[in-house]
């Protein structure tokens, strides 16, 4: 039963780091409705940035400063100069553009910062925890009490904040919050700035996690599934559903696993979203849509 | 007026055209499908780094024999369908020098462009991967898995770690974990590690990480709950460190991982930090820059600014010297195919002819400054191999350093096995397999 329980509580710590990915895409998606399929290249690009200011020689908080302002940037640019054009188009032309842009976005990183593999210490030891007979992973109890942190963060910034009620207004009837006088632009634009800073901290969390390589890029694919468990218009529905597909994967490999071969981590979460699909199309806690037929 | 002008024009033309052919007329081509960006460019720009400044340098000695050695790049980001465009694209040679051989360091793109080489009469150069039954000359007369296919990597992994038990009969009741990239690449030496387990008694637990690995939680704890001896990694790109990562934080003791020869690398190791010391790993060719002929590629080639890396901090590292291994055996082959055909540009043909006769003893290793870096090598029609051996080296934190002397695979046990299978393609393909006897 040990055994049972450490696979459940790594999985659950795994699932963690999956909602920091797909909490990016929930700010983006529920304020402008694009579904930012860069975000994967975002978090590359911020990883790869801040390393490659630490190895020449910049202290950490100043290289997480500059990191921060270059992705910011990087936000607003892509933001200003590609999704901006295309307001109005259809939500396929939106995603096809984030696609491509994630494609740009992975090239002119490593063209930027070069190809090769980079480790990041953020002084986070990784020694086995020992808890009541389980092994638990120091790194991964961090980067569940970073991403709590960050979710805590974002809560307030969305209900507490006139900011935060202008960016609820946005997300409940764009159009509505046009006609009493907020700026989309505006919105849209603080909107990207916060998902480049969620993607800078997952960024760094993973770095630290895999090293700072191409493959951060395809964690993006580990976001899917909780999203579409999760819903894609709900920060809760990305915890929840990290939670499922970390630990439905791990307990999945390690007991239906030997059944059938191993190597069922992958698509387990996505045959898990399949059901989900077919019996709650919007999600745990996302928006359902309801239209006049 | 008009006329003679026309002449001149016509003249200039000619003698352009008789001295751009003149000028290719002398040259080498090498078509290189590298790749540069995507999830693999780490080893790509580290292992192309390498080849190239091999050819650079030995231009800078007058080329192979007189005859300059060209290149052109083409990006295929490890994708095979770009791998085979490249390979279509630059098959021909470039400006009437013929193409020598192609070298795409991928598996995909070597299995999808293998018949078209034979085809076209161009040497595939797989070093240190490929199909392992194209060891088999007769009938993979284009394919060669330079130094090492993957049943003997991990035939020597299984004799190292019997030399590490006290002998091979000490194998008997050990248990041995794989973990193996899901990939045909990953489960390519399965059967081989099955049938080496029936021969010397171990047990042999098999398991699966499905690409790319950045999640390996589950693995780990199954394999902290079977208690191996060891645990043999068949890792590929960011699999490796993620696997040292994950070891170390279920408690396994990373000095009892061997990994095979694409976990080898800075790249592997680096990235795992504190958790990657101690770490086995083989390799067919250290790392370091303390050989002759590195020294001699840093004094003409890269102190002279000319250097194809990016960051010359990664002059010397794993990858580098496998594409400075890579230079030295297909400038080889040129070389020899010369002393036969001519010293003059060959055809892929000839070059294959050089390939095949490869022989690389240690007195020429030294005249090479290769010695030490490169394995003596002795190819044949029958054996387009020609190593087979492995080093075995160890991660302190900041560099590998070699562990062992060179580990040999059972060749002779492995040769059955690689002759069924290619005579089961040979079959397939409607081949006749050469008769190597007759071959000279």
């Amino acid at each position: 039963m040990d055994f049972f329980f450490e696979v459940l509580t790594g999985g659950l710590l795994a699932g963690v780091m999956y909602s920091l990915i797909a909490i990016g895409f929930v700010l983006i998606y529920k304020a402008s409705g694009v579904f930012n399929f860069a975000q994967g290249a975002m978090v590359l690009f911020a990883a790869l940035t801040f390393v490659s200011l630490v190895e020449r020689g910049v202290p950490f908080w100043g290289a997480f400063a500059l990191t921060l302002a270059a992705i910011v940037a990087l936000a607003l640019l892509i933001e200003r100069a590609v999704l901006r054009p295309l307001v109005n188009r259809s939500p396929i032309t939106l995603f096809m553009a984030t696609l491509g842009l994630s494609y740009v976005i992975e090239g002119a990183a490593q063209a930027l910062w070069g190809a090769q593999v980079h480790g990041l210490d953020l002084g986070i030891a990784d020694e086995p925890l020992e808890l009541g007979g389980m092994l638990l992973s120091q790194f991964d109890l961090f980067a569940a009490g970073t991403a709590a942190l960050l979710v805590a963060l974002l809560s307030f910034l969305f209900n507490r904040t006139r900011l935060g009620l202008s960016l609820r207004a946005v997300a409940d009837d764009a159009l509505g919050a046009l006609a009493i006088g907020i700026r989309l632009p505006r919105i849209w634009a603080v909107v990207w700035a916060v998902a480049g800073f969620v993607g800078l901290v997952a960024g760094l969390l993973w770095g630290a996690r895999l090293g700072v390589q191409f493959s951060l890029s395809l964690v993006v694919l580990k976001a899917l599934p909780v999203l579409i468990i999760g819903g894609f218009t709900s920060m809760t529905g990305a915890i929840v559903g990290g939670l499922i597909v970390g630990a439905g994967e791990k307990l999945a490999e390690v007991y239906l696993g030997p059944l059938v071969g191993g190597g069922i981590e992958n698509w387990f979460p996505y045959a898990l979203a399949l059901l989900f699909l077919l019996v709650r199309p919007a999600g745990l806690f996302g928006e359902r849509a309801i239209e006049r037929v | 007026m008009k006329q003679t002008t026309f002449r001149r024009l016509a003249a200039l033309l000619a003698a352009g055209l008789l001295a751009s052919g003149a000028h290719a007329a002398n040259e080498q081509y090498f078509p290189l499908q590298s790749y540069r960006v995507g999830p693999y460019a780490a080893g790509g720009t580290g292992f192309f780094g390498g080849f190239i400044d091999y050819l650079q340098y030995i231009n800078a000695k007058g080329g192979v024999n007189g005859v300059k050695l060209t290149w052109s790049e083409c990006e295929t980001e490890y994708v095979v369908e770009k791998g085979v465009e490249c390979y279509e694209r630059l098959k021909k040679g470039l400006n009437g020098a013929p193409s020598a051989a192609t070298n795409p360091l991928s598996v995909g793109i070597a299995y999808a462009t293998l018949d078209r080489s034979t085809s076209d009469k161009l040497p595939l150069i797989t070093i240190n991967h490929g199909r392992t039954d194209s060891t088999d000359g007769s009938v993979f007369p284009y394919a060669f898995p330079l130094q090492l296919n993957p049943h003997s990597e991990v035939s020597a992994i299984v004799n190292y770690i019997g030399q590490k038990s006290g002998g091979l009969d000490k194998l008997k009741g050990k248990k041995i974990v794989t973990l193996y990239h899901g990939s045909p690449y990953g489960k390519e030496t399965n059967p081989i590690l099955e049938l080496l387990a029936k021969k010397y008694g171990f047990e042999l637990t098999l398991i699966e990480v499905p690409h790319p690995g950045n999640e390996q939680q589950s693995q780990w704890l199954n394999i902290r709950r079977s208690k191996p001896d060891w645990v043999i990694l068949r890792g590929w790109g960011v699999m490796n460190p993620v696997a040292l990562k994950t070891a170390k934080k279920t408690g396994f003791p990373v000095d009892h991982i061997i990994g095979n020869i694409w976990s080898n690398s800075e790249d592997d190791a680096a990235p795992a930090g504190d958790a990657a010391k101690g770490y086995i790993s083989i390799t067919t060719h250290p790392s370091g820059t303390q050989f002759p002929v590195l020294q001699d590629i840093k004094k003409t080639v890269v102190d002279a600014g000319k250097g194809n890396l990016a960051d010359p901090k990664r002059f010397g590292n794993v990858y580098y010297n496998l594409g400075v291994v890579n230079g030295i055996l297909n400038v080889e082959a040129v070389r020899l195919a010369q002393q036969k055909f001519g010293k003059k540009p060959l055809t892929g043909e000839q070059v294959r002819w050089g390939f095949e006769h490869l022989n690389l003893d240690d007195k020429r290793l030294k005249e090479l400054g290769a010695y030490g870096l490169v394995q003596p090598l002795k190819l044949s029609c029958a054996d387009h191999e020609g190593g087979g051996a492995v080093r075995f080296q160890q991660w302190d934190g900041t560099k590998w350093n070699v562990v062992s002397d060179w580990v040999q695979a059972d060749r002779k046990l492995l040769r059955p096995i690689i002759e069924e299978s290619s005579h089961k393609y040979a079959k397939e393909k409607g081949i006749t397999p050469r008769d190597c006897s007759k071959e000279s």
